[in-house]
């Protein structure tokens, strides 16, 4: 056996020490395995943070209650108290600070979601009173008759 | 939201996908063009690898003029291989994260150890058939003139690793290094690609991909494909040489000195890719009965995939023009070479249609089974995704391994018979 | 807990990787017990508004106007045997044919009863209401599953399974190969257009850990989406997966689903 025949064997061992020392550099210090374990648990530890802490949008109609108590007694004194104020005023974020002012949706659109015709009766769709899109006053914002926060006239 | 929609982003997918019936919202066409090329390519670099050492291992000595080539293609296609890989990654400049997190129970974080491990053998190899040569040139160099030479000069005591014993003894070390690094390289290039298969075939979601002879079909073909590219690119190089040498020749010279293709070589090549072939199509076609023997939930979209939509694209150009016409092409008597380029071509493009058959058929159904996807790769370029995952990026990766080649090629030459007399074995 | 098996085999991958130079930093511990949180949707109860959709978008960040989203609404309509109209031509159908669609994952709701993307049959599909047998909404989201394929074909460990049972996605470690969004059978993945890696539902991982409703859960006005916790034994939601019957999607491929439904047809893809 000739000695230098091992010498492309020394050439791979140095590569893979390169990689595993490269490794040492760029991998994460938190990557390991988590409490799920290697299939289902590896990975960097900080990425859960990352969404641990995103950014909460929707604050939900208490958030909301804290200041326009009023408006909150009217409209859950209505049929409409099932409907989160959010959905209709926007994302509260950090409102009042950030937006100072929410973009309240009017559109006729937005009612159509819940009112529009379907016959479906087998779907929920059979609890809402339903309109005729095409017939009930069309190209007319249902705000300009209906109060949203107490819809039944 | 508005700071996100200004970035003009755009759904990946979208460009190319094309949805029809009951489709979920966030189906597309996820694995394009550089995915067909990737089982494409690593099938290649087995094919070719095995050709090789049917002659280092099984001493099948009809095919020593084939097996150096093949060895060194292997190896210029191995470097291109991942190339469409990359091209397919959204974020290409993490890919080495392969390397360094990999994730075990998936089948592509292998790849980084299998590539790996196979390059590391291709080039010992590669090494071991060369090493002679280098310390030939080594001594030509030695006291060369030129800045030319002297860069050649510094490649060689490179990549001679200072090995430069000529002695007794020495060629049969390196037969016997050789022989053991095909005899490991043989398993090793079909996990390479048997793998590449285990990529789509464990797949459990997709109803075309999930069967366990996925691997094995991968390979069969794989090995039809190798074997294919490389007659191809042999029978090219010789008659490219046998052009230049009668452009050249000297009306003294005899015209016996001007070898051109060996038919015999042909032949006897040809002899071993129709049985590739055979082996191939029949584990393809017992699938396909398989499937509408059994007929599962999903067969029925399967059904209308296979026999309806892709009708042309599986029966017509895969099965009839990749696969039976060649097949008769090859096996009809008196092969020539004329005939034998055709029937390769048709073999590679049948080969092509596999691979695409398979992943974009894969994809072209609904995971609701009731809906479908059509996919139309992008000709023009007009940024950088639709580039890449289109024609001028399938382009750029079939050049690619040619022009690996002709580097290659440049430093250790593998076509005995030009002016570059190598000292093969 | 886990089991023995478990170990044995964890410690065999641990050791694997270790030989082969991968970290086995321990995840630190977090204090206090875990939630095991659950999902339940009553398809009886959804009209198809979409604002869970909307909410959803807005909530995560999910570019509002482009065809990709985290939870989206299917619409279905099962026919009777006789006439429906394809472009405004009678057509014949068989009992039993199944229409669905979901455009735009229903970000706006569905206002009419027309299909739009039949094109095999034409463009304008419409059920006169006579030949509806039945018809119904369907939310879907990302089950959670207890076994997540997306998770076990990741390359690199960037989508894992957290302690409280919540898939995620590393935004900063995933290389974008797509072999995830290929392994879900649920099709609940897609690449993030903007950030340009694997994205899916976390069940707004953000709320719940403050002890909020994700944010689908809180726009439902009609409690087809409810949210609650597995192990909290007078929970409604737990009480409800507990005691009455109750469907997961997809159960064939083993992935077991924390997305429970209510009413759920054989029509459901």
């Amino acid at each position: 056996m000739k000695s230098y025949v091992l010498r492309p064997l020394y050439v791979v061992i140095a590569f893979v020490c390169i990689i595993l020392l490269a490794r040492v550099f760029v991998v994460p210090k938190d990557f390991g395995i988590g409490e799920r374990g290697f299939m289902y648990g590896w990975h960097r530890k900080g990425a859960e943070d990352f969404w641990r802490n995103f950014k909460v949008k929707y604050q939900t109609r208490e958030y909301c209650e804290g200041c326009h108590a009023q408006k909150y007694e009217t409209i859950m004194a209505s049929p409409h108290a099932i409907i989160q104020c959010e959905n209709c005023h926007g994302p509260a974020v950090d409102h009042p600070v950030k937006p100072e002012k929410l973009t309240i949706d009017r559109r006729r659109d937005l009612c159509l979601r819940c009112h529009a015709y379907l016959p479906y009766p087998t779907s929920g769709r059979r609890v809402i009173p339903p309109i005729n899109n095409d017939e009930h006053y069309p190209d007319t914002e249902c705000v300009q008759c209906h109060n949203p926060h107490s819809p039944g006239f | 939201m508005t700071g996100l929609e200004a970035h003009a982003a755009e759904v990946h997918g979208a460009a190319w996908t094309i949805k029809e019936m009951f489709v979920y919202p966030n189906e597309y066409i996820y694995w394009s063009i550089q995915i067909v090329l990737y089982p494409f390519m690593t099938g290649l670099v087995a094919g070719a690898f095995v050709l090789s050492s049917l002659y280092h291992v099984f001493g099948r000595t009809e095919l020593k003029d084939m097996a150096r080539f093949s060895l060194l293609f292997s190896f210029a296609l191995l470097v291109a291989a991942p190339m469409p890989l990359l091209f397919h990654l959204l974020q290409p400049q993490r890919g080495v994260f392969v390397f360094f997190t990999p994730h075990f129970t998936s089948a592509i974080a292998a790849f980084g150890i299998v590539f790996f491990t196979y390059s590391a053998i291709v080039a010992s190899e590669i090494w071991f058939v060369s090493r002679t040569f280098f310390v030939h040139e080594i001594e030509r160099l030695r006291n060369a003139e030129g800045i030319c030479n002297r860069v050649r000069y510094c490649c060689y005591r490179g990549m001679s690793l200072g090995a430069y014993d000529m002695g007794p003894g020495a060629d049969q070390a390196d037969h016997k290094a050789i022989k053991i690094l095909s005899g490991i390289g043989i398993p090793v290039a079909c996990f390479l690609h048997g793998y590449a298969g285990f990529i789509f075939g464990s797949v459990k979601a997709n109803a075309l991909w999930m069967t366990p002879l996925m691997p094995v079909i991968f390979i069969m073909s794989a090995i039809v494909s190798g074997i294919a590219l490389c007659m191809l690119t042999y029978i090219i190089i010789m008659e490219y040489r046998k052009l230049r040498a009668l452009r050249n020749r000297k009306p003294w010279m005899p015209a016996k000195d001007i070898a051109g293709v060996e038919i015999e070589t042909v032949k006897i090549t040809a002899r071993y890719l129709v049985g590739f072939m055979v082996a191939a199509i029949s584990l393809e076609l017992l699938d396909l009965v398989f499937r509408g023997y059994t007929a599962v939930k999903s067969w029925d979209i399967l059904r209308a995939v296979i026999y309806e939509r892709d009708f042309i694209d599986i029966f017509i150009l895969q099965y009839g023009i990749g696969n039976l016409l060649p097949f008769i092409m090859l096996l009809w008597p008196r092969l020539t070479v004329r005939r034998a380029v055709v029937a390769l071509v048709l073999v590679l493009m049948g080969v092509f249609m596999m691979r695409w058959n398979v992943v974009i058929g894969g994809q072209s159904f609904s995971l609701t089974f009731a809906g479908f996807m059509h996919y139309h790769m992008p000709f023009m370029p007009h940024n950088l995704e639709t580039y890449r995952e289109g024609f001028f990026g399938l382009l750029t990766i079939l050049v690619l391994p040619f022009v690996l080649l002709w580097l290659v090629n440049k430093l250790v030459p593998v076509l005995s018979g030009g002016e570059e007399e190598t000292s093969g074995h | 807990m886990i089991s023995r098996r478990d170990f044995i085999r964890l410690s065999l991958l641990a050791g694997a990787g270790a030989g082969l130079g991968v970290g086995t930093v321990r995840a630190q511990e977090t204090a206090g017990p875990r939630s095991r949180w659950v999902f339940l949707v009553d398809t009886m109860k959804c009209v198809g508004c979409g604002l869970c959709v909307k909410a959803c978008k807005l909530e995560n960040e999910v570019p509002y106007d482009l065809p990709v989203t985290r939870t989206w609404v299917e619409r279905y309509v099962i026919t009777g045997e006789g006439q429906i109209s394809v472009d405004g031509k009678g057509r014949s159908v068989e009992a039993g044919t199944v229409f669905a669609d979901t455009p735009m994952g229903a970000r706006d709701g569905y206002k009419q009863n027309v299909f739009h993307n039949y094109t095999e049959l034409g463009s304008n599909v419409v059920v006169p209401p006579d030949m509806i047998a039945k018809s119904f909404f369907v939310p879907k989201l990302c089950n959670q599953c207890d076994k997540p394929p997306c998770v076990q074909v990741c390359p690199v460990g960037a989508t894992f399974k957290t302690a409280d049972g919540v898939v995620l996605v590393d935004r900063t470690w995933c290389i974008g190969c797509g072999y995830c969004i290929m392994a879900c059978p649920y099709g609940v993945r897609f690449f993030h257009p903007v950030y340009r890696v694997a994205e899916k539902c976390t069940w707004c991982y953000h709320r719940i850990v403050k002890g909020m409703k994700p944010a689908c859960v809180m726009a439902c006005p009609f409690e087809a989406r409810r949210f609650g916790e597995a192990n909290k034994p007078d929970d409604p939601v737990a009480q409800v997966v507990e005691t009455d019957r109750v469907a997961v999607l997809k159960p064939e491929f083993g992935t077991r689903p924390l997305v429970y439904y209510l009413g759920l047809d054989e029509n459901v893809r």
